[in-house]
Parts: structure tokens; sequence; C-alpha cells
């Protein structure tokens, strides 16, 4: 099981390192800065924080995932929630357990309401969650263009030209962990969330009916049916969950470190996600360390500018192992189903079945079959 | 009593084609007369000129050639049974194409470069759905990822350093000229300016396609219609259809699926990297980092918004250019668009309730009653309120019409030779 995902990443590396080569960089003391750099306290730090952001943007895109369906609008789902949840943090001044609990429930409600939508196109009038949360992550920047602009949510930050929502007060901040030794930098509290959540997936996922349910639609739709599950049901709390993890995504950056919704709060880390979510095979402890790569990989690339090496050859190698990891998760779903058979005709003492079918829409998403 | 039934339930047998296509042409062409006696109607009551001005309607014929083809892309793909969401990875390809052979050896060399790398874009995406099977949508966004990091890598190795190029954008590339039809353009000015009801309309619509047409777009014209060609009236183009429909029975009959997949995801990315050459030569002159700006979504839009049709996907984005340009244009032409929602939303409502559809037709004119209201309470309309509608109208129009809408029935199902059904 973990052959793929190391070959993958043994690929991703050659495939990088024959860039580099073709470039006239080194690769072996390329990676060598990396890795020093990389294990640096502070850079230990930022890893962990960026990877607590790429975790839940990644179980957002796995709980969807586990059943066939693709949450693409993540993306559009967290930057709304962080943007009303900024809007809310700084209008409300309470108690501080509170103030943090009713952000952390804005954001947990704007994600899923907005994923709603999707859900709830698909379930009732039959349009593909692929396209409709693509439309709605142009809608949401739309509508997030529309309500950051001074006198509706957004007011002038101090001494730039840049505008966000009004600075969240202490008693709605989550003070960091003094995780990494001699590290300044603190990690961000919301890590505990985090971790939380994962194992809140995984119970959800494995310990429970709907976890059952939801597995099961993801493997065979017209199993699940006959086995009475109502999958329209099923595909709209799916959808419900998948975008409140999904509100949770600008979380630890907005109430651990910028306390602001403003232009330049991060974007595009749905898709980050995604990739995340397809590296670790949409289980919890399989993305944490999808996550801790990627953050790896984003980080230690930082030192690159700084010996004349362009920092974006890591957006290849990120590139190459997501390709060639569902390329290798697929060759050993193969490799598997006709071992398999080999074994069973070797059992019956009859000659081998005929090739398998491929597998259903999600084969190189969805869980193996149990033997 | 059965046997009956069944022969009464059985399909009347399919009319000729002919007299059918003849049909849809004549319901279009009323269909067009409708809405340019609306626009002019509303252009006249409103006093938005810039709704059917040349200059206009010449900006949302560039906004809307790269969707168109992107889409054009997604047409091909989807019609062999491959869904291409790595459209956009595929025309970043491309503009980062245009731009660096563009800058050193003129746009055409430019415009082929950028065609090699969305094909190149394509063909990896083929590899991986067609010979690997992964999932369609997977390896699609897998290639957007590459897509993105390839290009800015590369941007960032060979730009760095060269005249007005660097980490972020390539040098300038020359243009590519345009043509014009002769004498036309000032005699339809002078029928533009006076104004008239319908008459001044059509000069500016018209005007605005024949003034400083880039060689560009004529080609992606061409393109369309040749895709038309290609895959409706010829065997190549059947055999190829029929992959994206019945696979297997393609595979009965003696079709090499794989390889008509193998071509249609390859010319798939050719034509989305197509759509990054407009981009980086006509529209921009030069490679931009972020210079698609989500257009590959747009155009896999704007294809599904015309049902998996080449007229469909033109008119698709022909509405996303529009609105776009309308947005770039006039505050106050893109104020007078709320009344024109309203009066076709007014037309839905009526048609609806003539099919006796009452959901949509009530849908319809609730919709059509706050546009109305909104129109007549404002003076001019947010900008990002117009950025939103071209999204927007995709949603309504699967929501209300997917049932009308018919995708290729083979469409992202995963295929392997031999294993039938």
């Amino acid at each position: 099981m973990l052959a793929a995902p190391a070959l993958a990443i043994v690929f991703s590396l050659a495939v990088t390192s024959a860039i580099l080569l073709a470039t006239g960089t080194p690769p072996v003391s390329t990676f060598r800065q990396m890795l020093d750099y990389g294990q640096e306290p502070r850079t230990l730090a930022l890893i962990v924080n960026s990877a607590t952001t790429y975790y839940f943007a990644a179980l957002a895109v796995a709980i969807g995932f586990r059943m066939n369906l693709f949450n693409i609008g993540v993306d559009g789902q967290y930057r709304l929630a962080a943007l009303v949840t900024g809007a809310v943090g700084g209008a409300i001044a309470l108690p501080a357990p509170l103030h943090v609990t009713v952000e952390i429930v804005t954001a947990v409600l704007v994600g899923g309401m907005w994923a709603g939508i999707a859900g709830a196109l698909k379930v009732y009038r039959g349009v593909s969650e692929v396209i409709s949360t693509i439309m709605l992550n142009f809608i949401a920047t739309g509508v997030i263009a529309y309500l950051l602009t001074p006198g509706r949510l957004a007011v002038q930050t101090q001494g730039s030209n840049n505008i966000g929502t009004k600075p969240i007060p202490p008693s709605g901040q989550v003070p960091g962990i003094d995780l990494i030794p001699d590290s300044q930098l603190q990690v961000y509290g919301l890590v505990v969330l985090a971790i939380a959540a994962g194992v809140g997936f995984w119970f959800l996922i494995n310990r429970t009916r709907f976890g059952y349910d939801l597995r099961a639609t993801g493997m065979s739709e017209a199993a699940a049916v006959a086995s009475g599950v109502n999958v329209k049901k099923m595909v709209l709390s799916t959808m419900l969950i998948s975008g409140g993890l999904a509100g949770l995504v600008g979380m630890p950056q907005l109430l651990g470190s910028s306390y602001t919704y403003s232009l330049d709060f991060p974007a595009g880390l749905g898709f980050t996600g995604i990739a995340i979510a397809l590296l670790g095979r949409n289980n919890p402890i399989g993305i944490a360390i999808g996550a801790l790569l990627w953050g790896f990989l984003d980080n230690s690339s930082q030192i690159l500018d700084l010996v004349g090496v362009a920092k974006e050859i890591v957006l290849i190698t990120q590139g190459v192992i997501v390709l060639s990891v569902v390329i290798a998760y697929e060759l050993v779903r193969r490799y598997r189903v006709v071992a398999q058979q080999r074994d069973v005709g070797r059992e019956l003492g009859e000659a081998p079945a005929p090739p398998p079918p491929g597998g259903g829409p999600g084969g190189a998403v969805a869980e193996e079959v149990p033997r | 009593m059965s046997l009956i039934d069944q022969e009464a339930a059985a399909p009347a047998p399919q009319r000729a084609g002919a007299p059918v296509r003849r049909n849809t042409l004549y319901r279009m062409l009323i269909f067009a007369g409708f809405g340019l006696v609306a626009f002019s109607a509303v252009r006249v009551i409103s006093g938005a000129d810039d709704l059917t001005s040349a200059g206009t309607v010449g900006a949302a014929l560039g906004l809307a050639v790269p969707i168109g083809m992107a889409g054009l892309g997604g047409l091909w793909a989807e019609r062999s049974g491959v869904v291409n969401i790595g459209l956009e990875g595929m025309m970043i390809l491309g503009t980062f194409g245009a731009g660096w052979i563009g800058w050193q050896y003129g746009p055409w060399a430019g415009l082929v470069s950028a065609v090699a790398f969305g094909a190149a874009g394509g063909l990896v995406h083929a590899v991986a759905t067609v010979t690997f099977g992964v999932d369609h949508i997977v390896s699609g966004v897998a290639i957007n990822i590459l897509g993105l990091g390839v290009t800015q890598y590369l941007a960032s190795v060979l730009f760095e350093g060269t005249p007005g190029g660097g980490s972020t954008q390539s040098p300038r590339i020359d243009p590519i000229g345009s043509i014009s039809i002769p004498f036309l353009g000032d005699a339809l000015q002078s029928v533009e300016q006076h104004g008239w009801f319908l008459v001044s309309d059509l000069a500016g619509i018209i005007r605005g396609l024949t003034t400083n047409i880039s060689w560009v777009t004529i080609i992606a014209a061409l393109l369309v219609v040749a895709t038309w060609w290609i895959l409706w009236r010829t065997a190549f183009g059947l055999r190829l259809r029929s992959c994206g429909e019945e696979p297997y029975a393609a595979e009965s009959l003696g079709v090499n699926v794989y390889l008509y997949k193998y071509i249609a995801v390859v010319v798939s990315g050719g034509l989305a990297g197509f759509g990054g050459a407009y981009l980086a030569i006509v529209a921009a002159s030069i490679y931009r980092e972020m210079q698609t700006g989500g257009r590959g979504y747009i155009g896999l839009a704007a294809m599904i918004f015309g049902n998996w049709r080449p007229g469909g996907l033109v008119a698709g984005a022909g509405l996303f250019g529009y609105t776009d340009a309308m947005q770039l244009r006039s505050a106050t032409a893109v104020h007078a668009l709320l009344l024109l929602v309203a009066l076709l939303l007014a037309a839905v409502a009526v048609f609806a309730f003539i099919r006796r559809r009452w959901v949509p037709g009530v849908v319809a004119i609730v919709l059509g009653a706050v546009s109305l209201v909104w129109y007549l309470t404002t003076d001019t309309l947010p900008p990002q309120v117009t950025f939103m509608t071209p999204y927007i109208t995709t949603l309504l129009v699967l929501a209300l019409a997917s049932q009308a809408l018919r995708p290729p029935k083979a469409d992202g199902l995963p295929y392997r030779r031999g294993s039938g059904r």
C-alpha cells in the first residue's frame, strides 16, 4: 500500500532532477539546500502551519471522494467562509472561548451552506457537482469582491493600500503553541482542531452507520440503493460536511496570524486540498503525511531563490507527484485484481477468468476492495 | 393486449434528417431576430448606446474567442468520452508556448508552438485517462496543477533577463495583424450614429464583427466550422462520437477506441492551447502569469451550456464574452442589461406557460420581476454583479434545463478494451 506513493515520489524527484539538469542546475545540491533549510526550527514551524491549513482542505475534498463526489468548490467555500467569519469576528465582542466558538461555527455554516447549494442542485436538479462547484467558485469570487469594499465589510488597513475586514480583537484570536523547540515562531493553535478533525473523520467514516453508507455508495451506488441507502440524503449531507470542513481551511490563518480577511488572503488552497487528498488516498493519516510533505516542499523551497534557483521547481514536483501517484494506485489496483483472480483460479483448479472490467468512476480514488 | 401495447409504445420512425435541421436553423433565426428586437428596444428605452455599439461587439468577440476555443477543446474530448477538466492547464501551457516562441520567432510561430504545448498537455491527459484508466477529473486537476507549475518554472528560467521580460512575463510578441472589410465600416458607422431603432443596432453589430478582426479570430471561426464538419459529417467523426456514446459497441465494429480517444484528447489540448495563444498574442502581446484567469473552466461551462454542440457552444462563449465586454466598457449599459434580463425572463415565462411547465415559469417570472424592480430603483450596477452574471446564468440554465441537456452517454466513464459489459 505504501509502494505506490513511494514510487510516485521517487519518479517525481527523477523528473524534477531531469528538469533541473536540463536548465543547468545541479539537482543534488538543490535538494540538499532544501533539506537543510527545511530542518531549521523556524521552517519546521512554518511547515506545520501550512500543513494545518492544507489538512482541512484535503479532508473536505476527501470525504466527498469517498463517495465519488467531487467537491472542486472547496476554494470558494473557504474564502467566503473566511470573509464572513472575519467580519463577524471583528464585529462582536464576547468572552474568549465563546468568541472563538462563534467564529468557528460561522465558518462551518457558511462553508456548508455554499457547498449545500451544489448538493441541492445535484440532488433536486441533477446538475453535476463538478461544474456547479466550479461556477460557485467564480460566483464566490464575485460575492467576496462585492462585500470586501469599504462601506460594506471592509476597512482600510492602516499604513497600506490593502483593505480587509475589521481586525478580530484578542478575545476572538486563537493563541499559538510553542510546539517546535528553539523556534521564535509559534505553531497555529488550531493545529489541535485539525488533529481532532482527522480523528473525527476517521471515526465518522469507519465507525458509524453514516460512514458505512457513505463508503458503500462510493463503491457501488446500485448496491447501496439496493441495501436501502438513501443516496440523495447521503449526497446532500456529505456535501454539507465537506463544505463545513472547507469552511475551516481559512481559520488557522485568520484566527492565528492575520486576524483579518484582506485582499491578500491566500487563494487556491482548495486545489492544493484536492492534490493532497489524492496523495493521501482519502485516509486521515495519509492526508496528514501528504499535507506535511506539501508544507515541506512549499516552505523549504523558499531558500532556492536565495541560491539562484527558481523556487517554482517544486510546483513541477508537486504536479508530477499527483499525476504519478494516481497512475501508480491504478496500476497497483489492476495488479492486485489480476493476482486475486489468479489465486482464485488456482484454488478452484480452473483456468483464470477473463480480465475484469475497469474500476468504477472512482477506481483510482475509492478504497481498495477488501479481499 | 400486451402485444398491441408494445406496438403502440414503439417509437415513431425517425424523421429524415434534413427537415429537422432546417427547422432548427429556422428556430435559431427567429430567436436571433427576437433577441435583436429586445436589445434594440432596451437600448432605445435606456439610452445605453453601448449595448449594441461596434466597440462592445468587437470587444465581446475578442473575449469570446479564447473561451470558445477552450470549449471547442472540451467538445472534442467529451464527444470521445473523456471529460477534460484539464483545459485550464492546457490553456496555460498554450499562453506560455506562445510567449516563449512568439517573442523570438514571431507571432505565427508562437501560435503553432502554443498549439503544440497545449497538445502536449492533452497527450499527458490521454496517457493518464485512456492508457492508465485514471479518473478523468482527477487527471484533469493534476494537469492544471502541473501546467501552472511547469510554466511558472520555465518562465522564471527562460524570461529572466530578457528585454522587457521577467519571471512572470515574456518580452513583447509582435502583433499578428488584422483585417477589416473595406468601405463597409464607414458607411455602417454613419448609420450607427443615427440611433435608429433596429437599423443602427444591426449596423453596430455588423461593424463590430467586420472591423479589425484578427487573423486568429478568423482561424478560430473556421475551426468551429471545421469541428462541426469533421465530427458530424465524416466517418471519422461518427466513429469518434461513437466512442463517447457506446465505446464497447464501437469496439465490436472494429473501431480502435483508444486511438480515437487519444486523437480527440490531443486535439482538445491543441485547441485549448490555441485559445491560450489568442490571449498571449492578440489580447495582451505578452505571456503573463495567470493570464488565463480560469477561462479553461469557463470554456467547459460554455460547452455544457451549449449542450455539447458547436452552435450552442458558440452561443455560450458569445454570452460569456458579451457580459465580460459590457462590464469592461460601460457602467450604464451594464445597468440596462437588467431591463434586458427582465424582458428575456418574461419571454421565458410565456414559453414555459405555453408548454405547461409551471415551476420554471413561476421562477422566471419572479426573477424577472426582481430584475425589473432592481432596474427601476437603481442607477448603476456594481461591477462585481456583472462579473458573476455568466456563472449564475450557467447555473440557472443547468438547474432549469438539465433534463434538456444530453451529454455523450459514456462521457467520463472508464473504458478498457475487451472488458465489455
